[in-house]
């Protein structure tokens, strides 16, 4: 271990701590400032879902008034999406990537100090629309014009910036990734040598800093529409509400890809690790997530095949969408392939990873019926849709991330997590989730409108069970906190390589991970003695 | 965290050399300038999906323009029926309606249909209507030979005016649709503030 204390600026206490976490640029605690902020942004969207989940319990309105119920289902989606899974996988991408590629830190260090430090005043801007007259956005998450610039309450502008800075945010991380990737990696790892969960992320990356500034461009034009005498989305001066739509899901379907590729990586690091083979597929899993990539640009009709456009741009959308289903099935079938007949222990990262291949399987059947365009004029605007992409997010994307952090956290801290802890939060939680979402196909498909407050009584049980599951899965995540308070706190000393058959430059370096890794480059591809050195340390 | 890490340093992260540095700043600046290209890819998509939809014909628009009559020798004897709609945008103040709600017109052959407008406010107003048709696939085929549409409408203070619209449907219309909804809605382009001043106010209002 190698000590700093050189470097030490003479500051004492309180300001030395604000001074070290405002102004570092090391890519290890910036990592864990993005993924604390994940975390926290985690638990108030879970708070607000909390809120919703008690209202539906029964039908009737007994605890929200409709209109704060509005409020609480756009923060809930807009929280969730731009506040807890992206920067959870920022921060995943800023610990791990410099350690899988033997890269000393990101490549712009101090702009990735910048990108984190922007999105705690762009939530605490979004955030504060709560307690303004008129109260939070209450149009969803996907903010429709009209309801957002004619109908908008006044503190829509308050979101309207918030969006932008945690826009600027993104793009700016998904830069600093992607030069990353491209120039810092160990000499001679060649792009086809990466760790999947680099390419995932590059990949990643790449989808944001594309698709990020259509949203960006998307709000201004609301902006500009709600002060600036536009009329973009106006019909009255010659807009069109419906051009809304297809510039926001021009952004919106690459940002559901931006919500699930990190977590593909992330299955793929896991689940050849304790299978004990080498991930089945290597090659295909690359140009699998390439081509989602690629089609996620050409789909986004489909959120809107219930607005009217003739028939043939349904169809074309809708085979569209249905070849995502390819590239997805060899991503399915690779992991399979790799489970099948390997050695296969079942540590409560593993279990997070197959139920991330299980149960997101699941969200994606429901996608694929979804794209029908009959089918979709029946589920349209249903719990359906509310199940379909609960069952990818959830399971997917956050199943995904926390998969990650069992699998990493003994390298972070130095300590192992309590597995019999962890495998309760993850037969709880996996109980929980399906508790939660399952009952809602059915309400769906019985016609159960989303987004209102109340709903007919035949809905009844459905909700009652879905609403027992979101309180147990509300609890575990809490549970959750208290694992990684406690690993990070102590533990059974990890080791350097923490699982017997990890493979990758991150499990070369001590536990817990020196501030400084990799001042050096490593040798690339890793040898046997420098594994076996790392193994006896 | 634990603490064996020492935290408490600034350590300049160690680069390969210049070269490579260069190279991070130009990959930087490259995907910085398609981040920004991306930007205004968003607004280039408004200007796009119109021409998009004109091309295609796909949005329920009409053309701006009037259509040559095609004289028909034979009578189809298939009818449909044509509704029509008025509605002012956003402080227009006029009134404006259709003289008659519908009727079913002969497809191929001419129809004159007039719409009412009455200027209710005390200053002159520039109107401009936009027309829509429903069902969107029958929009290429509602042919408008002379249209009060293809020009601005200007009324005085109080005027009142009865405007023409003469039309037919061409016999390519698809045999499954039966009705037809020509929808105007009148704009306002511009109005002559009657004391403050002579220059007309221009609003930011498209002229379609």
């Amino acid at each position: 271990m190698v000590a700093h204390a050189e470097h030490v600026p003479h500051r004492s206490g309180l300001a030395a701590f604000i001074a070290r976490w405002t102004l570092t640029t090391n890519h290890k605690e910036i990592g864990s400032m993005y993924l604390w902020f994940a975390f926290t942004m985690f638990f108030i969207g879970g708070a607000l879902a909390m809120g919703i989940r008690l209202e539906l319990f029964m039908p009737g309105i007994q605890l929200i008034d409709p209109g704060f119920y509005n409020q609480f289902v756009t923060m809930h989606g807009l929280i969730m999406v731009f506040g807890a899974v992206m920067p959870a996988f920022v921060g995943l991408a800023n610990w791990q990537i410099p350690l899988m590629i033997g890269a000393p830190d990101m490549a712009l260090p101090r702009l990735n100090n910048f990108s984190f430090w922007i999105l705690p005043f762009a939530f605490t801007m979004l955030l504060s629309s709560f307690f303004m007259d008129g109260g939070a956005p209450n149009f969803g998450w996907t903010f429709y014009a009209p309801l957002s610039t004619t109908y908008g309450p006044d503190s829509t502008d308050f979101f309207i910036f918030g969006v932008h800075m945690m826009g600027i945010s993104s793009v700016l991380g998904a830069i600093n990734i992607m030069v990353t990737i491209f120039n810092l990696r160990a000499p001679g790892m060649k792009l086809m040598e990466m760790p999947l969960f680099v390419w995932t992320w590059l990949i990643t990356a790449f989808l944001l800093i594309t698709a990020m500034p259509v949203l960006a461009g998307v709000v201004t034009m609301m902006l500009t529409d709600r002060h600036f005498d536009t009329s973009f989305f106006s019909a009255d001066g010659g807009g069109d509400p419906l051009i809304f739509q297809h510039v926001f899901w021009f952004f919106g379907h690459p940002e559901v890809y931006i919500m699930i590729l990190p977590g593909f990586g992330i299955a793929s690091e896991i689940i050849p690790t304790f299978a004990r083979k080498k991930l089945f597929g290597y090659n295909s899993m690359v140009y699998a997530t390439a081509s989602i990539a690629f089609l996620s640009y050409i789909v986004w009709g489909h959120h809107m095949f219930a607005v009217g456009m003739p028939l043939w741009v349904e169809m074309t959308f809708m085979i569209c969408t249905m070849f995502i289903a390819v590239p997805t099935g060899v991503k399915v079938f690779n992991w399979t392939a790799t489970m099948w007949r390997g050695a296969m222990t079942f540590e409560t990262p593993m279990l997070f990873a197959i139920a991330f291949v299980v149960l997101f399987t699941i969200g994606g059947f429901s996608g694929l019926m979804l794209a029908i365009v009959p089918a979709d004029f029946q589920y349209h605007d249903t719990y359906f849709v509310v199940a379909h992409f609960h069952y990818t997010l959830y399971p997917g994307a956050i199943f995904g991330t926390m998969a990650a952090v069992y699998y990493w956290l003994p390298k972070w801290s130095g300590h192992m997590y309590d597995e019999r802890l962890g495998k309760i939060h993850f037969w709880t939680a996996t109980i929980a989730v399906n508790l939660t979402f399952f009952p809602m196909h059915f309400s769906g498909l019985a016609g159960m409108p989303r987004r209102i407050v109340d709903y007919s009584l035949q809905f009844a049980d459905f909700n009652m069970l879905s609403s027992i599951g979101a309180g147990l899965l509300g609890l575990t995540q809490l549970f959750f906190l208290y694992i990684v308070i406690k690993t990070i706190r102590g533990g059974k000393p990890a080791t350097d390589k923490v699982w017997e058959s990890a493979e990758g430059l991150e499990w070369t370096i001590p536990s817990p991970a020196p501030l400084h890794t990799f001042e050096t480059p490593p040798a690339w591809p890793i040898t046997d003695a420098r594994e076996d050195q790392a193994a006896r340390v | 965290m634990p603490a064996k890490i020492k935290r408490l340093g600034f350590k300049p992260v160690q680069r390969m050399n210049r070269t490579t540095d260069n190279k991070i700043y130009r990959n930087a600046g490259l995907l910085g300038v398609l981040a920004i290209g991306m930007f205004g890819f968003a607004f280039g998509l408004v200007p796009l999906y119109e021409v998009f939809c004109e091309v295609t014909g796909i949005n329920g628009k009409t053309a701006q323009t009037a259509a040559k009559m095609v004289e028909t020798t034979v009578d189809s004897g298939r009818e449909v029926k044509v509704q029509f709609l008025g509605r002012v945008g956003n402080g227009m103040p006029w009134e404006f309606r259709p003289s008659t709600h519908e009727f079913d017109v002969t497809v191929g052959q001419a129809n004159v249909t007039e719409f009412y407008a009455r200027n209710r406010s005390a200053h002159t107003v520039i109107g401009q209507a936009v027309p829509s048709v429903s069902p969107g696939l029958a929009a290429e085929h509602l042919k408008k030979v002379e249209c009060f549409c293809f020009v601005q409408q200007t009324l005085e203070a109080g005027e009142e005016t009865y405007m023409p619209v003469k039309f037919y449907v061409s016999e390519d219309l698809p045999s499954d649709v039966q009705t037809i909804t020509l929808s105007y809605t009148m704009f306002k382009v511009s109005q002559q503030e009657p004391t403050s001043s002579n220059e007309p106010h221009v609003s930011l209002v498209s002229t379609i």
